[in-house]
């Protein structure tokens, strides 16, 4: 099942009186479950890419469907809501809301959701305990280390169960030991409930754990495999 | 949903909250403290003037007019029957002015001369120094007036005046008494003698200037006479006290503007420092207006909060001006204050307690509104970058 359909698609920003192309004439299909990485160099249009996935920035030219819709065509409240329901988003600085605690951040996406909170203590717990981190619910982002904070980052994305987890350098920030736990983390959440999930990232580490791999270069597709045997 | 995001954002923000807070608790404290001394001054005042002039309103001899001293030889008429039943039941009194001349050590003083029933009991007037005894003329007169003019109970003044046929005369009379009293209205260039030795002096048998009634309501339409009520007669005071709130609001707009500043600062700083936050915000689903109505919340959360911690401190704070008042630190009536004591006593209605706290809730709602308007232009992917979108 195709879930994210990409045809010749531009993405520019005005820069004085001209313009820098970021991403040009990319043409690109994700289907439901995959396990991607969008790799290259830095300035290559990797989280450009991911925000026009994630419906947090639009394309200039060229036709981007996530989930059916089509991301250029969605008011600012449709846009909200297709994040909402459908997309979680895992930063390489984590962003986790600093005056919340481990739970209240991960109860966050369920709250804009409506959720009753008996539903969002059990999802909430749930993803705790996917992520390990069932003894730090009371604790706050500034106590806990990089690791840590990750793993909160993606039990935040999870917890409402999305078709597709937008991930931008998760593991930059990290140690090769937290890396592979928060790669372990992610891939069993892959396989387990069949989410999807594209990285941009230019980490060695983590296209060892990729099932394709996309690369970018000045803002084209350079490459496109399935990779460690899909 | 949103009040409890709130909520959690402005107590998660610890000591800056606090302080806001407290600063907004300041403005409620100060606006409320300073308005009711003025209400308090007000109530005073006014009801120093009831009780020792104006009682529950007057009839004025259609002429009469107290701005202008040349209507006073002229101002007096017959006493009205229906006015005259009411002074006959002790529920008015009657007062003649005329105008005189007083001589004290040889000064030539010019004054309002009032004679007014020495058994009177309608106002505090101590009208019972009137009664006169070995043929003498007894007078009172205030004590700011008697100070001015070196006056001692007990000594003789002589006062000259003109008759209705426009005859003068003179004669020493006595100061029998020096009241003291915080409405200058009835002591500045005034001397007080029985009505029935004025009528004589005057030739002018059973008239008046005015009455004094005791029945606000009492309001009947009376040929000659002109029915002033309680807001017509305190008209100046309440004028004046409007004039120096007006002056005080100085001090109100600077409250006020201290805890719009605070506001606006913090909701501006918020916006800048959390604008990750609110990329965050977005990313994960939560729409502009909602960031909007979450920050905005906030704001107002801090002047919620403010009203508890106001009346921590007020409530106690006020009680006690309430109970003790404010030493005024000088003689009021060398200001031209009327009516107002050495002390002021605060009142602090439910309507001024009401009116602060939501003029200070509008007031913090629109401040904390304006800067989220930035919100509605700010990008997702600028705002998750830490960039303000220009």
């Amino acid at each position: 099942m195709v879930l994210i359909k990409i045809n010749e698609m531009f993405k520019s920003y005005p820069i004085g009186k001209g313009k820098f192309t970021a991403l040009k004439n990319i043409d690109l299909k994700f289907e439901k479950g995959e396990f991607t990485g969008i790799v290259g160099p830095s300035g290559s249009g990797k989280t450009t890419l991911l925000n026009i996935i994630g419906s947090l920035d639009v394309q200039t030219e060229g036709k981007v469907e996530v989930m059916g819709n089509e991301v250029k065509s969605l008011s600012a409240k449709q846009s909200s809501r297709l994040r909402s329901e459908h997309i979680g988003f895992i930063f390489q600085t984590y962003n986790l809301l600093p005056v919340y605690t481990v739970y209240e951040n991960v109860e966050f996406p369920l709250i804009l959701l409506g959720m009753s909170a008996v539903e969002r203590k059990k999802a909430v717990s749930d993803a705790l305990k996917w992520v390990g981190l069932t003894d730090k619910i009371k604790s706050r982002p500034a106590q806990l280390s990089g690791g840590e904070c990750q793993r909160v980052a993606i039990a935040r994305a999870i917890v409402k169960k999305p078709s597709l987890v937008l991930a931008d350098e998760p593991t930059a920030n990290l140690d090769a030991e937290n890396s592979h736990h928060i790669l372990k983390t992610m891939k069993k959440l892959n396989e387990e409930l069949g989410t999807t999930f594209i990285f941009s990232t230019h980490d060695a580490k983590v296209i060892s754990y990729l099932k394709r791999k996309i690369t970018l270069v000045d803002g084209k597709v350079a490459n496109d495999e399935i990779i460690n045997g899909g | 949903m949103i009040l409890k995001l709130a909520t959690k954002n402005i107590l998660g923000a610890g000591l800056r909250t606090w302080l806001n807070i407290f600063i907004l608790s300041l403005s409620y404290f100060v606006i409320i403290a300073l308005q009711g001394f003025y209400v308090g001054w007000q109530d005073d005042a006014a009801r120093e003037m009831k009780n020792w002039n104006l009682a529950g309103g007057q009839y004025w001899q259609e002429t009469y007019d107290p701005y202008d001293p040349f209507t006073l030889e002229n101002s007096h008429s017959i006493i009205p029957e229906e006015l005259q039943k009411k002074i006959d039941s002790g529920e008015a009194i009657s007062i003649l002015f005329a105008p005189a001349t007083i001589y004290p050590d040889g000064r030539m003083r010019n004054i309002v001369l009032k004679g007014i029933d020495p058994n009177q009991s309608l106002i505090e007037l101590p009208t019972k120094y009137l009664v006169n005894s070995n043929n003498e003329i007894n007078c009172i007169i205030g004590s700011g007036f008697a100070d001015n003019l070196n006056i001692k109970q007990g000594d003789y003044i002589v006062l000259r005046w003109r008759d209705k046929n426009g005859t003068y005369d003179a004669r020493d009379i006595k100061v029998s008494h020096i009241f003291s009293t915080t409405v200058i209205t009835v002591e500045s260039n005034q001397v007080w003698i029985s009505l029935p030795i004025l009528q004589e002096m005057l030739d002018l048998p059973n008239e008046a200037t005015i009455i004094t009634i005791k029945d606000e309501m009492f309001d009947q339409e009376i040929t000659g006479w002109q029915y002033k009520n309680l807001d017509i007669l305190l008209i100046d005071l309440t004028n004046m006290i409007k004039a120096k709130t007006i002056g005080s609001s100085i001090m109100y707009i600077l409250m006020l503007f201290l805890a719009m500043l605070a506001i606006f600062d913090t909701q501006v700083l918020a916006i800048f420092r959390r604008r990750k936050e609110i990329g965050t915000m977005m990313a994960m689903g939560m729409t502009r207006p909602k960031i909007i109505q979450l920050f905005t919340l906030e704001g107002i959360l801090h002047a919620i909060l403010a009203i508890f911690m106001g009346a921590v401190y007020g409530i106690p704070l006020l009680n006690h001006f309430q109970k003790v008042g404010m030493q005024i630190g000088m003689d009021a009536k060398e200001w031209g204050l009327s009516g107002l004591d050495d002390a002021l006593y605060p009142v602090y209605g439910w309507k001024l307690v009401l009116g602060t706290i939501v003029l200070v809730l509008i007031t913090i709602t629109v401040v904390s509104f304006l800067p989220t308007r930035k919100i509605a232009k700010l990008k997702p992917t600028d705002a998750l970058r830490g960039k303000m979108t220009k």
